[in-house]
């Protein structure tokens, strides 16, 4: 009952920072002087193509770009009414890209299922990996099982991920039989979903995964040896061996439970350091993400679609530290009761 | 009679270095209990710890042998490999520790950190498991077993704790039970309770007892077996009534004159003149609103409520209590680290017969003043001085924040403080790290001492040492109030230390003074039952003056079940009367 309260509360704080967010996303985008269509329309009036400055004044209006920032922002955001009525992110109208001229929903629709995806997959395979990297690095501190596992994270950590990518498209093709680049077999791209298709998609997300996890599991699994390190050495594990605990079961049941807080914690870090991250690892490896998509509409400040996919990765950060926050409360008796233990 | 345990030649070192147990011989028979006391350093933890191998992962154990001899036959423990050892612990030998709260996982019901024991030794079933704990957690003296199968430790108050740490390793029935310090994190009239607890268990299953600890007076009340150890080697050992009644090793007479205690025989004092006052609390109340997270409501609670007290000049106002009484709280009002409640103030009288400041609103030129005359010295030496500054810079910073003399100066300054307390000023270059235990307390004292202040507040300042240390510090304390003329503010939870310097002393419970007056009246003549019980709860090293059980049961227990003079009645408490001069009870006359 109380966590329901709880989870309430929590998705109240959600919507009102996604709110602030999108403030400052639409304030920002909007600071460079001009907009797309302005500029497209000085450079047609230099070209002398007047229907064409027809056509972007029509959309100027039609978008409301003509009026006020804040009106802008309402009217996007769906707040307040536009020239065709209530119809902005709120109503699931997620604007018009100017850049390619279609609808933005049209545009991100595919990718959107692909990031969140591909992401999932991404910080499963960060914890997959961490956890028990992780844990034997802290029950094997400062022997070559340590070592070896920090070699490895620091191996990760440091190599820059366009670089295992390639190094790891071209191994895996010539080993293993790999596809190299995409997220499907182009057959597949635009079908409907079938078995071979699911097939398709998980066999190219291999390697991506691979790529855009590495680092974060590195340093998720550094971190987590330091928690360890530190909870090995309380009390109370002592009073666990006292008990007759074998060392596995105790491990796992003591020091990890408490080393696990911080572990769950970064869920919400770690989703927006991978949409953003991956980035440059999409436009190398040819995926179909929203990546590629953001790169392209802030360097033509095609405003709607920037903003439509900035806003995604705001709600996928919220939403993962919500999940975040919801788990600790579960996993954490301190937490739930509110009382600080000393 | 084969005895429960054998010890013989036992030595434990680090490394290559010397060892840090030298040769340590002893045995316990079954039913008996042997406490090894010693001060911290002395090897006494590392010995318990080497019966069942709970030692840190650098220690080795060199030589020796410990055999232990149950009713199923003789084992040699050091011998026995890591598995079948496990099988030993917490099932025919188990173990309880120092620090109840961190000794037990924060993250589990204690219903599940007990039941595990039998989980895994006995392979029960959950609701036999259950069944037996519910039955030991009764036997410890809880009075709903079922609340405290569900409770987190944190939930419980340390002697709770405490009781459900001795009831996970009584579950199982054990034949040797291993106490290392068990009751020095405690109250003392937890400790009476915890230890009466012990004893009882022990008169029931008959089992063996190791109690290690540092206090004399709790082997009085403990052991009929004693093993004094220093620096590693066994110092003296024999009958309790022998040690404790003839000590013959210098060293034991030593620890013996160390301890503190409450005067056998007291004198009534003069009632104090409060005519010279450096400092004055009048009507304080501090009420804390909880707000424990978004989603519950907001609980207001009283960390002290209505204190009137008045620091004489030159002398010391001790404030007693157990934690959570709110004389810590207290000591940060008067040094304005807090806000009294409205209507309440603190006056600060810098100058006999100059006007008092009040502590609470002061100009900012006042409070630079004020900070430099009353300042505070800590509990726990080891978190209170930075790891990263040099012991100079340490003692020259307060005068740098004050902008006092030049640099030589303030050197200056610093090496004579150090000298003051006790260490030599070429210690300035050194790092806190350096330093043992009493004499990081000198050094937090020296660094009280930098601004010449007028008043110190000392809050518990020997509670974390050692006790021959205590005493030094003490006998410091005690020295540069006399030769500096200054006035302290003494906070502690120990009537024996309190016995010692103190001038007047102020008994708190729940946020309020229950009795005030000159020590030697307090302890000539106590009427509160709960100064009573504090006094009967202190364990003195005579074992023909063993703890007053009763005594300690009727006024430790909640005020609500205090005889009806002195009870309080929900949130209406009796007032503080008068009873003689100097003397205030709250009762209700």
């Amino acid at each position: 009952m109380m966590f329901l309260r709880y989870a309430l509360y929590r998705f109240g704080t959600m919507l009102l920072t996604l709110w602030v967010v999108s403030i400052l996303i639409f304030v920002i985008i909007n600071l460079p002087p001009g907009d797309y269509l302005s500029n497209q329309i000085a450079e047609l009036r230099a070209t002398g193509q007047a229907d064409g400055v027809a056509k972007a004044e029509f959309l100027r209006k039609e978008y409301a770009l003509d009026r006020p920032l804040w009106e802008q922002y309402l009217i996007w955001a769906g707040f307040a009414p536009g020239p065709s009525g209530f119809s902005g992110l709120i109503q699931g109208n997620f604007g018009w890209s100017f850049e390619f001229d279609r609808p933005v929903g049209e545009i991100v629709g595919d990718a959107l299922w692909l990031t969140v995806l591909l992401n999932l997959a991404a910080v499963l395979f960060v914890y997959a990996v961490a956890l028990p990297l992780g844990v034997l690095a802290a029950a094997k501190a400062e022997t070559w099982a340590d070592y070896t596992a920090g070699f490895i994270a620091y191996l990760g950590l440091a190599t820059p991920n366009f670089l295992l990518a390639l190094i790891l498209f071209y191994y895996g093709q010539k080993h293993f039989d790999l596809p190299i680049g995409g997220m499907m077999s182009p057959e597949f791209e635009g079908e409907p979903m079938s078995w071979l298709k699911v097939k398709s998609i998980l066999l190219h997300m291999i390697v991506p995964t691979f790529v855009i996890g590495t680092s974060g599991a590195a340093a998720m699994m550094q971190r987590l040896r330091a928690n360890m390190l530190d909870e090995l050495h309380k009390p109370y594990v002592e009073t666990a061996k006292a008990k007759g605990l074998a060392p596995g079961r105790l491990l796992a049941k003591y020091p990890l439970r408490v080393a696990f807080n911080p572990f769950v914690a970064d869920i919400g870090n770690l989703l927006p350091a991978m949409v953003s991250g991956s980035v440059l690892v999409s436009v190398v490896l040819g995926l179909q993400t929203i990546g590629p998509y953001l790169l392209a509409a802030l360097k033509s400040q095609d405003q709607f679609l920037a903003g439509f996919v900035l806003m995604f990765v705001a709600l996928l950060t919220l939403i993962g530290t919500m999940i975040s926050d919801m788990l600790l409360v579960l996993l954490d008796p301190r937490i739930r009761y509110g009382s600080r233990g000393t | 009679m084969t005895p429960l345990l054998e010890i013989d030649a036992l030595t434990i070192g680090f490394g290559n270095a010397d060892p840090v147990v030298r040769d340590v011989s002893f045995s316990l028979q079954a039913g008996e209990t042997l406490a090894l006391v010693g001060e911290s350093g002395s090897g006494k933890t590392l010995t318990c710890r080497s019966i069942l191998r709970i030692l840190p992962e650098a220690a080795q154990i060199r030589s020796g042998q410990i055999i232990y001899d149950d009713a199923k036959g003789a084992i040699d423990l050091l011998g026995m490999p890591e598995p079948a050892l496990r099988k030993i612990r917490g099932n025919r030998i188990s173990m309880i520790f120092q620090e109840p709260m961190r000794s037990l996982s924060p993250l589990h019901r204690l219903g599940d950190q007990v039941a595990e024991v039998l989980r895994i030794h006995r392979s029960m079933g959950r609701s036999e498991a259950k069944r037996m704990v519910l039955q030991e957690f009764e036997h410890v003296g809880f009075s709903d077993a079922e609340r405290v199968w569900r409770s987190y430790p944190f939930e419980l108050s340390g002697g709770m704790r405490q009781r459900a740490m001795i009831a996970m390793a009584m579950v199982a029935k054990p034949d040797l039970l291993i106490a290392d310090e068990p009751t020095t994190a405690l109250d003392v009239t937890t400790q009476a309770q915890v230890l009466a607890l012990i004893n009882k268990l022990q008169s029931e299953t008959g089992m063996g007892v190791l109690l290690v600890t540092h206090d004399l007076g709790v082997v009085a009340n403990m052991a009929q077996q004693v093993v004094v150890m220093n620096k590693g080697r066994i110092m003296e050992s024999g009958q309790a009534a022998d040690v404790l009644g003839d000590p013959r090793h210098g060293y034991t007479r030593k620890l013996f004159a160390a301890a503190t205690s409450i005067p056998k025989v007291a004198t009534p004092a003069r009632a104090p003149a409060h005519e010279n006052l450096i400092m004055e609390l009048r009507n304080v109340s501090k009420t804390f609103t909880l707000r424990t997270t978004g989603w519950r409501e907001l609980t207001t609670v009283f960390a002290c409520k209505d204190v009137n007290l008045q620091v004489e000049r030159g002398k010391t106002l001790a404030l007693v209590g157990e934690s959570g009484s709110g004389k810590t709280t207290c000591a940060r009002l008067a040094l304005g680290a807090e806000t009294p409640d409205n209507g309440g103030e603190v006056l600060f009288y810098p100058e006999p017969n100059a006007p008092p400041l009040p502590v609470h609103n002061l100009t900012g030129r006042q409070r630079t003043s004020f900070q430099r005359q009353a300042q505070m010295v800590f509990q726990d030496p080891y978190s209170s001085l930075s790891p990263r500054m040099r012991i100079g810079d340490t003692l020259t910073e307060p005068l740098d924040i004050h902008n006092i003399g030049t640099r030589a100066e303030r050197r200056d300054k610093a090496a004579e403080m150090l000298e003051l307390v006790g260490l030599s000023p070429d210690m300035l270059t050194r790092y806190p790290h350096a330093f043992s235990g009493g004499q990081r307390q000198r050094l937090s004292i020296a660094r009280a001492l930098t601004l010449n202040p007028k008043l110190l507040i000392c809050d518990e300042p020997t509670s974390a040492l050692d006790v021959s240390v205590q005493h030094q510090i003490l006998t410091l304390l005690e020295e540069i109030r006399s030769r500096a003329g200054l006035s302290y503010l003494f906070i502690s939870h120990d009537l024996a230390v309190v016995a010692r310097i103190a001038d007047e002393v102020a008994v708190m419970r729940q946020g309020v003074i229950v009795e005030q007056a000159p020590p030697s009246t307090l302890f000539y003549n106590p009427r509160h039952p709960y100064t009573k019980a504090l006094i009967a709860a202190q364990p003195e090293p005579d074992i023909s003056r063993p703890i007053n059980l009763d005594q300690v049961a009727q006024g430790a227990g909640a005020p609500s079940s205090w005889p009806e003079m002195f009870r309080f009645e929900g949130t209406s408490v009796p007032a503080l009367h008068e009873i003689e001069p100097g003397h205030k009870v709250r009762c209700h006359v």
